[in-house]
């Protein structure tokens, strides 16, 4: 069991962290104190175009050795330990740095957008660091995002980051009741990579086969567990083969063949080839998650939904969660849609298009960074 | 001088007091163990004669008759054993090849005995096959690495840009293995091919030919093209399904085979095109094929001659460099790799080779599954694993070490009636299988044996459900190649490496 919450700003208005900690802390029981955290979207309006990676380091020799791979990999803008609340509830947290970073001009070989260059940079570096063995952990790597996340109730892990001091445009959280991994700081959710961030509730019972279908395609799961699978699922499927991220939903938890054998037969035909050629991304069991992009957040149910998620909107945000709880809770606004998306029916919300953007995060503005998902 | 030397292998008891002398078991045995002595008015017995299928046992309408093991042994050694001495003392008669029908009865280690399926327990919960759908829906063939999409209309729907290459669609991942006509009788394939369209799955022809009465069921059937050729023509070729080249068979890796003459009856020189009455033998390799590039030049021409319509398979026995090799044929372009173990059946063999020629269809599997997963070809290819499948839980350890269905011929035999006697190369079958003699084929009534293997297959499938749904898993491309699931009891660790597992007792 664990809980899981997101809050998004509709028209991109910023809002505290205070509000995301209030929700999760409402999903309380959920979890057991061995892992909470939360991601932040448009959290660094005065770095939006660096890439900004947070990194748990066992010791200060492997915080030398990793900043050696990032100097030699990136120009680094800035760096600096993660502002934290030293706090006796808050045992043994490991050394935490930010860091922001600018990639050197990539060589055009590859192929792809420069955004896609990019992220495969991105992709191969975190890789790399959280297979090195040097004990060092990147726990988000996105531009304009960060998470925070460790072992501790929702309360205390928002209290230790100081996660008042941060407004985003989207929040999503998790409060964690560890299952098969021990609670550790880096087993904590969200899990991160590039833009993508997770949370999710559940187990996983494919979780095997997901693994195996990953590291033939050089994902290194270094947590070993389900939710970091899952996001590397999602990473897989909507920057390598580029699908559409409602499209990249049904292959993860695609109807049942007999709902598709009474589809018309165009969609038919798509249905079946994408769970032909998807087999092994199909994820199996328990499943609640929230998924966070660059355009907004996404959550989806299993197939036969054995973990609750609730969605809602009112005027100008959008809530999903675990439990309606957490929603009511910090609802500013008239609830509207309250709805419980049936399985494996992905709700999406992404930022309205807007006119007068809130400066000074324009660097969302899906125009001009023309992400993917958007 | 023979019947001195050798011991018999079974002993016939009659119980007097029950024997009516209806001579009912000696009509049911073609081997002729059982007369009646006209002159003593007395049914009687030779034991050197029996072959142990228990069909007179069966039959006896009371019960006077038990067929055991005969007790009298040599003088006990560990080495030369009994079956040792025997076939030197057979051999010596005769100066003869040994023969056996069925797989290997000797002892070696089964890895499915020593593989352990986990279940789900409070944090992921099992399933429900009562409740919630249980999905073995199953395709088999090539599937590219990537879907490719194109949107339609105003609201941009994706809509599937390209055309997949052809697939068969199983109901539930198990198929009937390749048992030829001539080889089994044409009650009995005519009973495989009937319950193969009923339960939504395949039959397979083997090189005995596809005979025309039986077109009715191509939607369910593979046929085959092995190293004779028999049958093969352009009809024939596309009638079917999928077409599945035969380079070897777990029973006998390396080695052809040999249909006696006596047994190509009319209708058996009909659909293998072969004069009545001569021998049809399957020579060693495909003399078109001695090399990777053959083999490609043939998937190709078979693949022109069914206008890309149907998927190609390549079968081949189990051995020592099977990963390799699947590797090859993958790339030569089969859409699916059967690899037979070393355990599966045979109509005859030399039985030296049936006993020790070839590797565990458990190990094969796991080492070919691996090395197209390396290699990032696995996709191109579904993979079909036979060879010693005895049941719904060796079909579930088959498809979580990677296979994406599996082969049964000797268990589907042996729902039909076959009692495992090993003589199938005498073409005596008392069960009326492995035969062409009419008076024995009308045994065997293809109504009932259709039924009895569609209620096998969904028997299998039904437990199959459960033990997914104890794994809290709905459907069955959730558990292909998902290792994780398995564990080891009794196995080396270089065995466990090789399979992908983890021993018991090893969590996560």
């Amino acid at each position: 069991m664990c809980g899981i919450i997101g809050i998004i700003n509709l028209d991109r208005r910023r809002f505290s962290g205070e509000l995301i900690a209030k929700g999760l802390s409402h999903l309380k029981d959920r979890g057991n104190g061995l892992g909470s955290g939360y991601a932040g979207y448009g959290i660094y309006p005065d770095n939006p175009d660096d890439w900004c990676f947070h990194i748990f380091f066992t010791s200060e020799d492997a915080r030398l050795k990793t900043e050696q791979r990032l100097d030699a990999a990136f120009k680094v803008t800035k760096k600096e330990p993660l502002p934290v609340k030293p706090m006796t509830s808050v045992k043994r947290p490991p050394l935490i740095w930010r860091y922001f970073l600018k990639i050197p001009a990539i060589r055009p070989t590859s192929t792809g957008s420069a955004e896609e260059r990019e992220k495969k940079y991105i992709f191969a570096l975190v890789m790399e660091i959280n297979s090195s063995g040097e004990g060092a952990f990147v726990a988000s790597s996105g531009k304009n995002m960060g998470i925070f996340k460790g072992v501790g109730f929702p309360d205390e892990m928002a209290e230790f980051y100081r996660l008042d001091e941060y407004r985003a445009t989207a929040w999503t959280a998790h409060n964690r009741f560890p299952t098969n991994t021990p609670g550790w700081w880096g087993g904590a959710h969200p899990f991160g990579l590039a833009e993508l961030s997770l949370v999710h509730n559940g187990e996983i019972s494919s979780f095997g086969i997901n693994k195996r279908y990953l590291e033939s395609f050089g994902y290194h799961l270094a947590l070993q567990t389900d939710s970091e699978a899952i996001l590397y699922l999602f990473d897989f499927l909507t920057r390598i083969h580029r699908l559409p991220l409602e499209i990249a939903a049904v292959a993860l938890t695609p109807p049942h063949w007999e709902i598709i054998d009474c589809l018309p037969p165009d969609e038919k035909k798509l249905y079946t080839a994408l769970r032909m050629i998807y087999a092994s991304c199909l994820i199996n069991g328990p499943s609640a998650l929230v998924l966070g992009f660059d355009s907004g957040m996404m959550g989806l149910n299993d197939r036969i939904k054995l973990r609750p998620l609730v969605a809602a909107e009112s005027k100008s945000f959008a809530y999903i969660s675990s439990e309606e709880s957490g929603i009511v809770a910090v609802a500013r606004e008239k609830l509207k849609k309250i709805r419980h998306p049936a399985a494996g029916e992905p709700v999406i919300f992404k930022y309205r298009p807007t006119k007068n953007q809130i400066k000074p995060v324009t660097n969302r503005d899906g125009s001009k960074t023309g992400g993917h998902q958007s | 001088m023979r019947h001195k030397q050798n011991l018999v292998e079974f002993k016939i008891i009659r119980d007097r007091e029950r024997c009516i002398q209806c001579e009912v078991c000696a009509r049911q045995c073609a081997f002729e163990a059982h007369i009646f002595d006209a002159d003593a008015r007395e049914m009687e017995s030779v034991d050197a004669l029996c072959a142990g299928c228990q069909r007179c046992v069966s039959l006896c309408p009371t019960r006077a008759l038990t067929v055991i093991k005969n007790p009298q042994e040599f003088r006990p050694d560990s080495y030369w054993t009994k079956n040792v001495l025997q076939g030197i003392y057979k051999q010596a008669d005769t100066g003869g090849v040994l023969l056996s029908g069925m797989g290997t009865d000797k002892i070696y280690k089964s890895y499915w005995d020593r593989i352990l399926l986990d279940a789900s327990q409070v944090t992921n919960p099992s399933i429900d096959p009562l409740r919630e759908p249980m999905e073995l829906r199953t395709y088999l063939g090539a599937k590219p690495e990537k879907i490719e999409l194109r949107s339609v209309g105003k609201t941009r729907k994706p809509r599937l840009a390209v055309k997949l290459a052809p697939q068969l669609r199983l109901e539930t991942p198990i198929m009937f293995s390749a048992m030829s006509y001539g080889a089994i009788s044409y009650n009995t394939i005519t009973a495989l091919a009937r319950a193969a369209a009923k339960s939504g799955t395949f039959w397979n022809t083997g090189e005995g030919g596809f005979p025309k009465a039986l077109y009715e069921y191509a939607p369910h059937t593979i046929v085959q093209v092995a190293s004779g050729r028999f049958g093969v023509h352009s009809g024939y070729l596309n009638a079917a399904s999928a077409v599945e080249i035969k380079i070897g068979q777990g029973a006998k890796p390396g080695i052809g085979g040999h249909l006696p003459g006596e047994k190509v009856s009319r209708l058996i020189s009909e659909t293998r095109m072969i004069p009545e009455g001569s021998d049809a033998i399957s020579p060693a390799p495909h003399h078109d094929i001695y090399s990777i590039e053959d083999l490609a030049q043939l998937i190709g021409a078979l693949k022109e001659a069914t206008r890309y319509e149907k998927p190609i398979s390549v079968k081949i026995a189990a051995v020592h460099n099977a990963a390799a090799i699947a590797s090859g044929i993958v790339r030569a372009g089969a859409d699916i790799v059967a690899i037979d173990g070393f355990r599966g059946g045979t109509g005859a063999a030399p039985t030296r080779i049936r006993d020790n020629v070839g590797i565990p269809i458990e190990l094969a599997l796991a080492s070919v599954d691996e090395r197209l997963r390396k290699e990032g070809i696995r996709h191109r290819a579904s993979i079909v694993a036979g060879g010693g499948i005895r049941n719904s839980a060796d079909v579930v350890k088959a498809i979580a070490l990677g296979a994406d269905a599996v082969y049964i011929a000797t268990s589907a035999l042996v729902a039909v009636g076959c009692h495992m006697c090993q003589k199938c190369y005498t073409g005596k079958c008392n069960w009326g299988i492995a035969t062409q003699n009419d008076y024995l084929v009308k045994r065997l009534n293809p109504d009932i044996a259709s039924e009895r293997l569609s209620n096998l297959l969904k028997a299998w499938s039904r437990e199959i459900k459960e033990m997914l749904g104890g794994m809290g898993i709905d459907a069955i491309e959730s558990l292909r190649g998902n290792r994780l699931r398995l564990r080891a009891v009794d196995m080396t660790d270089t065995e466990m490496t090789i399979l992908g597992i983890k021993p018991a007792g090893e969590s996560l």
